[in-house]
């Protein structure tokens, strides 16, 4: 093991041919210097040492390997590898084939540390597998109780890696770390009470020793959190209530004892800016998610982005995208890092990308893409980037504000996007060379009727139902590819019906999502013309992610009950 | 074995038995009635309906008689684990709703049968002058087969009479365009396929026309009038057109009578009772 682990380093001609077949690009000689001063790391592979803070801050030194939920700290899930290109994805095959025995929504993005692949799938199993062959090494699955509630099935998004250890938040609501080399549990500590509704789906991001990770439950009147926890012992280090107490500034943004069962859960993968210390990670809806009588106000820090110092937990600024919301659209979407370029060689005008260059953008469930300022927390722009019918005009900030038809009724009414969203966790995507943000969208409307529940702990908390809209059928799904600097949606390709898939986008040119129908595809990500598909039997509803070992490029995602790994013949 | 294991053994079969003879502990609460209906709403009417009479997706719940369900104890353990083969999910995993306890699926049981008195007891037409219309002048047969007899163009329509409420059923003869039938439903997918018209002209002129059995970014399946089966790659074709004006015609009143579609209402509620 160990011999073929150190052993052959497999560069070959791999390089050189690769870069003859790629396309040229404009952009394309920033990376050219990146990816041959990686060249020696992308196949060179430390075995079994451990994952360390520092390498996850320079991920970007070993592109073989896929370290943290989006594949780095910013979230632009992109991938510096070039072997699988423009030229060469029509001639991909599949690799292997990992079925994990789990039926419902495998929602996992795996994680690749030196020739090891480590993912999950519902009700709490864990993995690791021979990266080259889809081989297990450990399986882990946890004993988790009957009465459970977690809203939205028995799903997981995946691991953290750090040191000798991955971590997974579990659907009782506990954080473990287990033993990245056996599965073994190393520490397990209890976070809340499953029983009133609160429940683990998201991926945790390892920060500076720290595993962070927020907390599921918006649709059971939690109190919504972001924890982080010292990966070695498990101690809580901080906890961010996202719903301020008394006393707290924001406390003032609920009415009565609303904010103690307002929601405002933090169930997908933040960001981390490590120039900053800054963790970005993004809330959902307040509860009862779909009627606001009862917590009248902002209904703060609910459907919000917040920056956290990353070592106390402290909030250094937020922006709520949808305030006081009643129809479900957590802001739960990664938050994707872009640093604009000045270089004018990049083709990017930054003359249009007014108040600043540290950016942070997202493509959130209410339709709106949003580009902030992440040094302040200012809005910069939000453009429409589907089908919206709850705002018509912007507040003095240029925050799209909701209109009077809004709100639910007795007898519904039709608002869009539905309470599903324009996109929802699906993980996007930010390619630098095309300067392009591309993500899975849905324009669906719902009739949204108000169906009032008391809180009961446990208990489910909705305060309104939501049905189809025939008026908007068919529901239309697309992969859409946003220019952040004008908030245009430049490309796109319309799926036969809305997808859950998330997209990558890597170095070779090339954007990889998946449809409702099982195909994985492979599109040139500068027109969204698909270049290759294979049907992986199953829909998909994670995101795909790349990695290499031994020399060869891979492109993971999980489609169906199992995992699938392409690459070239 | 030891005694400890029969012992388990025996407690756990009590329990069994316990499950399947459950009656509903709420039976008849007025007040459990009102928090199913909340509850119904959120986590069953997405396809039975506002009031439990049928979306015209899911069967309408408010006839007495139903198809998969007698007894409470059925009805709990049918929204508990859903039905194979349906689209009925179990409960907690249709993306909608955030799953039930026990005690809120008892609530949502007392709300259905609270429900149930208000659907009209029996059909309004003659069944067995519906049957001949259905095989005979209604033409209904050329694509729609009831227990294995009849065309494949259309729905199947043996289990409809049991499942859509009157209303649905007469809407989709009226105007068959309005809602389109739901076809294949995969295990994995969200949306179901619908009965959606297809043309395609294929890369050496040839015209198909037809419904899609099933369709991907890259392929569709489709049936023609004259049942066969064509297996294209939508990249080979010279066109594609998919259409949401269905393939059934529209039975207007003055092609066939309100009364006579009230037969054929009758026909298939009374198979679908069976």
């Amino acid at each position: 093991m160990r011999g073929r682990v150190c052993g052959d380093f497999g560069i070959k001609a791999f390089n050189h041919k690769v870069r003859e077949e790629r396309p040229r690009r404009s952009r394309r000689n920033l990376f050219l210097g990146l990816t041959a001063g990686v060249a020696f790391a992308l196949f060179s592979r430390h075995a079994f040492a451990q994952v360390t803070s520092e390498r996850l801050v320079n991920s970007a030194k070993e592109p073989q390997n896929w370290m943290t939920y989006s594949g780095d700290y910013s979230g632009k899930r992109f991938s510096l590898l070039t072997q699988i290109n423009t030229g060469n994805a029509p001639a991909m095959v599949a690799k292997w084939v990992y079925q994990t025995g789990a039926t419902g929504k495998l929602e996992t993005s795996p994680l690749v540390v030196d020739g090891i692949l480590y993912a999950t799938a519902q009700d709490d199993r864990a993995f690791a597998l021979d990266a080259r062959t889809g081989r297990p090494i450990w399986m882990y699955q946890r004993q988790i109780p009957s009465d459970i509630r977690p809203c939205c099935g028995h799903v997981n998004r995946g691991l953290a890696i750090l040191g000798d250890k991955v971590f997974l938040g579990t659907l009782d609501a506990h954080v473990i770390a287990l033993d990245a080399k056996t599965g073994a549990v190393i520490w397990d500590v209890v976070a809340a009470d499953y029983q009133k509704g609160y429940s683990f789906t998201v991926a945790p991001l390892a920060v500076k020793g720290q595993i962070v990770l927020g907390v599921s439950g918006g649709e059971y009147g939690v109190r919504g959190f972001i924890d982080a926890y010292d990966a070695a012992t498990g101690e809580r280090k901080w906890r961010f209530y996202t719903v301020p107490g008394p006393g707290e500034p924001g406390h003032e943004s609920w009415e009565g004892d609303s904010w103690k069962v307002g929601g405002a859960p933090a169930w997908n993968t933040g960001t981390y800016d490590p120039s900053t210390n800054q963790i970005f990670w993004p809330t959902g809806n307040p509860a009862p998610s779909n009627r606001g009588e009862g917590r009248a106000g902002d209904n703060l820090y609910s459907n919000s982005l917040l920056a956290l110092n990353a070592e106390t937990g402290k909030l250094n600024w937020y922006f709520q995208f949808t305030k006081h919301d009643e129809h479900d659209w957590d802001a739960t979407q990664v938050p994707v890092i872009i640093d604009v370029p000045s270089v004018s060689a990049t083709g990017i005008d930054t003359t249009t990308w007014a108040g600043g260059k540290h950016l942070i953008a997202q493509a959130d469930r209410n339709g709106f893409f949003y580009v902030i300022d992440r040094t302040n927390g200012k809005l910069i722009s939000a453009n429409a980037y589907g089908k919206t019918t709850w705002s018509d005009a912007k507040d003095a900030d240029g925050r799209p504000v909701a209109n009077r038809n809004a709100s639910p009724t007795l007898e519904g009414h039709t608002v869009c996007p539905g309470a599903l969203g324009a996109t929802n966790f699906m993980a996007p995507t930010y390619d630098p060379q095309t300067g392009l943000f591309y993500v899975t969208a849905r324009d669906q409307c719902d009739i949204f009727s108000t169906a009032p529940q008391p809180y009961e702990a446990g208990h489910a908390f909705y305060g309104s139902a939501y049905f189809p809209s025939e008026e908007a059928e068919p529901y239309r799904g697309f992969l859409k590819a946003i220019d952040p600097a004008t908030g245009e949606v430049k490309w796109k390709f319309e799926h036969t019906s809305p997808t859950w898939s998330g997209v990558l986008s890597t170095a070779g040119g090339l954007v990889f999502s998946g449809d409702a129908e099982g195909n994985f595809i492979a599109f040139d990500a500068a027109s969204l013309k698909p270049l290759w598909h294979f049907q992986m039997g199953g829909a998909v509803y994670a995101p795909p992610m790349a990695f290499a070992v031994d020399g060869k490029e891979y492109v993971a995602i999980a489609a169906g009950s199992a995992v699938y790994a392409f690459g070239l013949p | 074995m030891s005694g400890r294991w029969w012992t388990l053994l025996a407690v756990a079969c009590l329990s069994l038995a316990a499950a399947a003879d459950d009656r509903n502990p709420l039976a008849g609460d007025a007040k459990a009635a009102k928090a199913g209906e909340y509850e119904f709403r959120i986590n069953c009417a997405l396809c039975h309906g506002l009031g439990a009479r049928g979306g015209g997706r899911g069967p309408d719940l408010t006839r007495a008689v139903k198809k998969h369900t007698h007894s409470d104890a059925d009805m709990f353990q049918v929204i508990s684990n859903g039905i194979p083969g349906t689209a009925m999910p179990a409960n907690g995993t249709n993306g909608q709703g955030v799953g039930m306890t026990d005690e809120e699926i008892w609530q949502i049981i007392t709300y259905i049968r609270s429900q149930e008195v208000k659907a009209p007891a029996k059909p309004l037409g003659n069944a067995a002058h519906g049957k001949e219309l259905f095989y005979g002048d209604g033409n209904c047969s050329m694509c729609h087969m009831i227990e294995g007899r009849g065309g494949r163009l259309g729905p199947d329509l043996t289990s409809t009479g049991g499942s859509r409420t009157r209303e649905a059923i007469i809407d989709s003869v009226r105007d068959p365009s309005r809602r389109l039938a739901w076809g294949l439903s995969e295990s994995t997918k969200e949306f179901p396929q619908e009965y959606e018209s297809v043309t395609v002209v294929t890369a050496d002129g040839k015209q198909i026309k037809g419904v899609t059995l099933n369709e991907d970014n890259f392929s569709v399946q489709i049936m023609d009038a004259g049942e066969h089966i064509h297996l294209l790659d939508k990249a080979t074709l010279r066109s594609f057109q998919k259409s949401r004006v269905s393939a059934m015609p529209k039975y207007d009143a003055d092609v066939l009578s309100d009364k006579d579609l009230e037969d054929i209402v009758a026909f298939l509620v009374s198979v679908g009772a069976k």
